[in-house]
């Protein structure tokens, strides 16, 4: 039912001009979208009832994150309104539960991730050290960069930390990607000062929580952006007609969208698992969740590309809009590592490597 | 999909993984297990509500209902203890079916008991050499005499026929009606006289396939399964049972745990393939599909619980799972290396390259099988998605 209001509220809130002036436009925030969500109780979606927020899993948060992924929202959400939350719901002290749960769930602050060097591992120099309570390294790939207030940053330890908008020696730099509907920055911090997430608790298992729930929306968002570059050729293939028939007739063209189906169904019950794995199996979470991000990577790179095929010419200009979707996928990808090294993560944690 | 473990799936699970234990002495392995073990084996699984769980007990069935979470266990605890799993084949997994949906009472009562104890051992009479994915074009004829058909013409792609007790048969009975209305679905012996059985060699060596031919082969009117005209309705019943039993990811799932057994044995100089990182990649990226297909086939029995339609989720099973279990296939060949290519040989020496040869081998057959991979996309596209179908070439 919250899949169905949000679908109906990107809707009208991002229509394809919508996206298409903000990836043109060169804003980093759509404070419009943003709003329209927050009203909708978005990014309090996994934020308990007692700070605001409406107390879900993250099942309702991989479904809100397919119908992102399907709308090509340009707007924060899988820092700001699922991992930051989470991070702090489940490992932060009272004090920043209190500080800041309240006003991620009102929508009024927004949070960036900062933890691709520990899970997908560092480019170059890359990766930040922390000692003493402070902060020192370059972070790259930071998801929800732009407008940020507050960096969930992880170390190379694997302990997180809280880190403020404006602390003495961070700088963010914007990085521009292929995929313009979302932010990310390089996080650069010289001996800046940062609370720590979770001490006294079991830190690493927290970051362990966090890149699992980050490998799951980012397939519930393939899936999602899969589904409506399905769907955009499937109805191009009903309507185009070339040799007095639609081209969807001819098996050439019937059978690549038969395969874009094929191929994506299955992905429908191996997210809803690995989500409702996380909420409620903690055991088979990791696994589900890596296996979930590789395949759905495979399956959107394929889908992808064949979309654009079966549009023929129109689906390669920039008018037809079907590359945002491309784009979309192309990002989810890569972030947070790419099919091959989960692959190996996923042979590490059943003792194969 | 609604899939909540309780505490009492934990006492459960707990106590098929004992089961098993407890009756490891009873279990037919291999290939060579004699018929009345096998028979013993499937009648204590059936009495346990291991197979046949929701069918009721006056056809020979458990008589229990099924749970989507035991049904998963129960599957997982076999794969896991690598145990023999309840008889499957084309009587239980597609005749069944077909009867508990359209047969009479009568035809329930006489075949379904034996049909799932594994006592009558049945084979699909569909295809013949003119028709093959155009299977309407069937011309085998069944004419009227008294209160009997005559039966005459020709199947192919019968397997199991030379083993058959019975067969399930399309025949044309209306010869003037058109193609899609003049079929009947018919079930008799295949001892009835004029049934002749001709084995068909295939590429594996063997021959799984035969070829059926009838001449006045006579069967009472009362062996009509559903309505006389009927057919071919019941007929695509039939073949959405045996598409979900070709896809069936339980295969696959024991396939990929077999492999993982042949990656982590050591060979030649102590090293095991699972340490390879090529392969490893492979067996990973097929571990990702064989638990989409696992998912999937949760997601299709949670729907045909709550009376919901399968849609897309059911119309992919066939085409994805058998490709799926070829290219497992294919691993287990590459896994073996120079090993791979024993076949033939007899002995031990041969076994695992002979047995994987076999399947890489016969899973073309079922990719090409009970409607080839050309024609589940043009069923995806056009029943799935909405796609237009191909106009009719104009005649003369």
């Amino acid at each position: 039912m919250m899949q169905a209001s949000l679908d109906g509220a990107l809707a009208r809130l991002c229509p394809l001009e919508r996206v298409r002036a903000f990836a043109d436009g060169g804003a980093t925030f759509a404070d419009d979208i943003w709003r329209g969500l927050a009203e909708l109780g978005l990014p309090g979606l996994l934020i308990g009832e007692a700070h605001g927020g409406l107390g879900l899993g993250l099942l309702d948060a991989a479904l809100a994150a397919e119908t992102l992924g399907r709308h090509v929202a340009p707007t924060p959400f899988l820092a700001s309104a699922v991992l930051a939350p989470l991070a702090i719901s489940a490992a932060g002290s009272a004090e920043q539960q209190a500080a800041w749960l309240p006003r991620f769930a009102a929508g009024a602050a927004l949070a960036a991730l900062a933890i691709g060097e520990a899970v997908a591992g560092s480019g170059g120099e890359a990766g930040v050290t922390a000692s003493g309570g402070r902060l020192t390294g370059v972070s790259a790939f930071v998801i929800d960069a732009a407008g940020a207030e507050v960096f969930i940053v992880a170390d190379r330890a694997g302990g997180l930390h809280l880190v403020t908008a404006g602390a003495p020696g961070l700088s963010v730099v914007p990085l521009a990607t292929i995929d313009r509907t979302r932010s990310l920055g390089e996080l650069r911090l010289a001996d800046t000062p940062a609370e720590p997430i979770g001490e006294g608790r079991n830190a690493e298992g927290a970051l362990t929580r966090l890149r699992d729930a980050a490998w799951i929306l980012l397939a519930a968002d393939m899936l999602g952006a899969s589904g409506a570059m399905l769907d955009q050729a499937v109805a191009y293939a009903k309507e185009r007609r070339q040799f007095g028939r639609p081209i969807g007739s001819f098996q050439a063209v019937k059978h690549l969208c038969a395969e874009m189906a094929a191929e994506l169904e299955p992905c429908r019950a191996l997210v809803w698992y690995a989500a409702h794995a996380f909420d409620a199996i903690p055991e088979e979470a990791s696994l589900m969740a890596v296996h979930a991000k590789a395949h759905l990577s495979e399956v959107s790179r394929f889908i992808a590309r064949t979309a654009v095929e079966v549009h023929g010419g129109i689906g390669f200009t920039d008018l037809q809009g079907l590359h945002y979707w491309f784009k979309r996928a192309g990002l989810d990808r890569q972030l947070l590592g790419g099919p091959e090294r989960l692959r190996h993560l996923a042979a590490k944690m059943q003792g194969f490597a | 999909m609604d899939l909540a473990y309780e505490p009492r799936h934990d006492a459960f699970r707990q106590e098929v993984r004992g089961f098993l234990e407890r009756h490891r002495d009873r279990w037919p392995t291999g290939a060579g297990a004699p018929r009345t073990a096998v028979l013993a084996w499937q009648k204590l699984l059936i009495e346990r509500g291991y197979a046949a769980c929701a069918i009721p007990r006056a056809y020979g069935g458990h008589g229990g209902e099924a749970d989507i979470l035991e049904g998963r266990i129960i599957a997982e605890e076999f794969i896991r203890a690598r145990a023999p799993g309840p008889l499957a084949g084309q009587g239980i997994s597609m005749l069944v079916p077909t009867l508990l949906e359209v047969g009479s009472e009568e035809q329930k009562r006489r075949w379904i008991g034996p049909t799932l104890a594994g006592e009558i051992v049945w084979c699909q009479g569909y295809s013949e050499p003119e028709a093959g994915s155009d299977l309407a074009a069937l011309q085998t004829r069944a004419d009227e005499d008294g209160d009997d058909f005559l039966i005459n013409g020709q199947k192919i792609w019968t397997s199991t026929a030379a083993q058959a007790d019975m067969m399930f048969c399309l025949v044309r009975t209306e010869a003037d009606a058109p193609r899609h209305g003049g079929i009947s679905y018919l079930i008799f012996s295949m001892k009835t006289p004029g049934v002749e059985v001709r084995p068909l060699k295939t590429m594996t060596g063997h021959a799984e396939f035969n070829e059926v031919f009838f001449t006045d082969v006579r069967v009472p009117k009362s062996q009509v399964v559903g309505a006389r005209g009927a057919g071919w309705a019941v007929a695509n019943a039939t073949l959405k049972h045996e598409r979900g039993m070709l896809g069936d990811p339980g295969a696959a799932e024991a396939r990929l745990a077999a492999i993982v057994d042949l990656m982590g044995e050591a060979v030649g100089g102590g090293e095991r393939t699972i340490d390879n990182p090529a392969l490893r990649d492979r067996l990973m990226a097929l571990q990702g599909r064989v638990l989409a297909m696992k998912f999937n086939a949760l997601r299709l029995l949670s729907a045909q619980l709550a009376g919901e339609p399968a849609g897309l989720a059911g119309l992919v099973v066939k085409l994805q799972g058998c490709e799926l279990n070829h290219q497992l296939a294919a691993l287990a060949i590459d896994v073996l290396g120079e090993r791979g290519v024993l076949y033939g040989g007899g002995g031990e020496r041969s076994g695992a390259g002979e047995a994987w040869q076999q399947r890489y081998m016969f899973d073309l057959g079922l990719i090409i099988g009970g409607g080839t991979a050309q024609i589940q996309k043009n069923i995806i596209a056009e029943r799935g998605l909405g796609l237009p179908r191909e106009p009719k070439p104009a005649q003369g």
